[in-house]
């Protein structure tokens, strides 16, 4: 029987972090903006059927960065959690607040206990009706969970992006507004380059929490996907 | 090893919000609760019924309609009763039987739909929710042989057919298409002889809603389980249309203009039957 060699906490968890950041490093951005229509969620992927961003319940959305099966199982366990809550409660009683801090606690449980950390950093966005009642809830890999007002960067050049939005963000955006801002920051020009071309809607997930559903559209589930149509048309 | 990991996670992966309650929280499903206290007593137990639900095709949909009477006994429980809910975005539902389990029951199942739609991602078929909504039903069959049983009436528009269908239920969870209308509820037999003569293809929907609205009226004259339109508390049916843009509730004013102008025809023929 072969000896374990001690490693000290420290270094164990200082592993398993930089283990997981590393893995999502390597994937794409994510944007989540707060604006004055609602929410507007934007990634780059390229595939029209693995969705990184996704509905959970009425006013509550979904995204996501890093290993697809990894978050898509945490999607659907949200979506379960808020099926289920609503189902015994009232769909009033689905928050995001309730839903992040069982992400939090999920995260959390596997980074300390499991073999492999979860590689994946989520946001939860819930629209309210002002901007004032928005909550975006930031989750990443070791359940550490953030409470963020405008808007919510995460994957691959996050900082990058991160600073280009922040230059451009305004409460007062509309959706076009705010999803244009996403596509800047998401093609952040190199340095000493020309600006990048911006990403063709084909390479684009777009979705969105409409603050107004109940008026605009009939019904009370906010979250609307945007096709290529749709976002060509936005954007024109 | 790998193959009985792969093994259970396929077997856990489940689109079926039924199939979770189930495993998880069977407690929460409406019939999975247990009435051994004292229901296998000869006298059936005395909670609400709903009653008279009616249905038919129309040229471009489908088109459901509703009295709004609960009875308990011989006793009105309610007047204000809705039976017929939107049970997602192409397709409705109409409850007769025991009020309480029947409301529940389409909570479930609304749920159900789209608890897949968010899963998956994609709407399920129209046979897709016939077909679990039958299930749902043959779950309640040991209720229904207590006396607690839900008879629905199911419509929807196909989106790929491109056309309206009609599905009726029995108390063992048997699907049942119908082709031109049917009618669920103690006052069934009286709208249905009301529907054979009034009915015919390619109604127009306005045409379709005062056909509705005549026959619940026919129900409400015979059956004293099903309540005629209230001009007092101004109680109208609950109806609804789907067609290829999906379920719409029809709107009080409309409601309110079909009823009176039936109120109005009877009046005037002044006849005993």
């Amino acid at each position: 029987m072969t000896q374990q060699f001690y490693v000290s906490p420290e270094q164990l968890m200082k592993d398993r972090a930089d283990f997981a950041r590393k893995g999502i490093a390597r994937g794409r951005s994510v944007v989540v903006i707060s604006c004055a229509d609602g929410i507007a969620l934007v990634a780059e992927n390229p595939s029209p059927s693995l969705h990184k961003v996704g509905e959970i319940y009425d006013k509550i959305a979904f995204a996501a960065v890093g290993k697809y099966n990894e978050f898509e199982s945490l999607r659907q366990a949200g979506v379960r959690y808020a099926d289920v809550r609503g189902y015994s409660y009232d769909r009033e009683d689905v928050t995001a607040r309730g839903l992040a801090s069982v992400y939090a606690q999920s995260l959390g449980a596997v980074f300390t206990a499991e073999q492999k950390p979860f590689e994946v950093e989520l946001a939860v966005a819930e629209v309210g009706p002002t901007q004032a009642d928005d909550h975006l809830y930031r989750l990443t890999f070791d359940g550490s969970i953030a409470d963020e007002h405008s808007f919510v960067v995460m994957g691959g050049q996050a900082e990058k992006v991160s600073s280009a939005i922040e230059a451009g963000w305004q409460a007062s955006l509309g959706f076009a507004d705010a999803v244009r801002l996403a596509l800047k920051g998401l093609t952040p020009a190199q340095e000493g380059e020309q600006p990048a071309a911006p990403l063709p809607p084909g390479a684009l997930e777009v979705a969105v929490l409409d603050r107004l559903s109940e008026n605009s559209r009939g019904t009370r589930r906010a979250f609307r996907r945007l096709n290529d149509a749709d976002i060509t048309a936005l954007l024109a | 090893m790998q193959e009985s990991t792969a093994n259970q996670v396929a077997a856990n992966a489940t689109s079926s919000f039924t199939e979770h309650l189930q495993r998880d929280r069977p407690e929460l499903l409406p019939f999975s609760r247990s009435l051994q206290g004292g229901a296998s007593t000869a006298v059936p137990v005395q909670v609400p019924h709903a009653t008279t639900i009616v249905a038919m095709s129309y040229g471009g949909g489908v088109l459901m309609a509703g009295d709004r009477r609960a009875t308990m006994g011989n006793i009105i429980a309610s007047r204000h009763i809705e039976k017929v809910f939107p049970a997602d975005h192409f397709s409705v539902l109409g409850i007769a039987g025991t009020a309480g389990i029947a409301i529940d029951l389409t909570r479930l199942f609304q749920v159900e739909l789209e608890h897949y739609e968010k899963i998956e991602g994609t709407q399920l078929s129209l046979e897709g929710k016939a077909n679990r909504l039958g299930a749902m039903i043959r779950g309640n069959l040991p209720m229904a042989l207590q006396g607690l049983a839900v008879v629905p009436l199911f419509a929807g528009f196909d989106t790929s057919a491109g056309v309206g269908r009609l599905f009726s239920y029995d108390v063992t969870g048997g699907r049942y298409e119908e082709h031109e209308h049917h009618t669920v509820g103690s006052g069934s037999v009286f709208a249905r002889g009301a529907l054979k003569k009034l009915w015919r293809p390619n109604l127009t929907a306005a045409e379709a809603l005062s056909v509705a609205v005549e026959s619940l009226y026919d129900a409400a004259d015979d059956d004293s389980a099903t309540g005629g339109p209230d001009t007092v508390r101004q109680l109208w049916p609950v109806v609804y249309t789907v067609d290829r843009t999906g379920a719409h509730r029809v709107p009080e004013a409309d409601l309110a203009a079909a009823s009176r102008a039936v109120i109005e025809a009877r009046t005037v023929a002044g006849r005993e039957a």
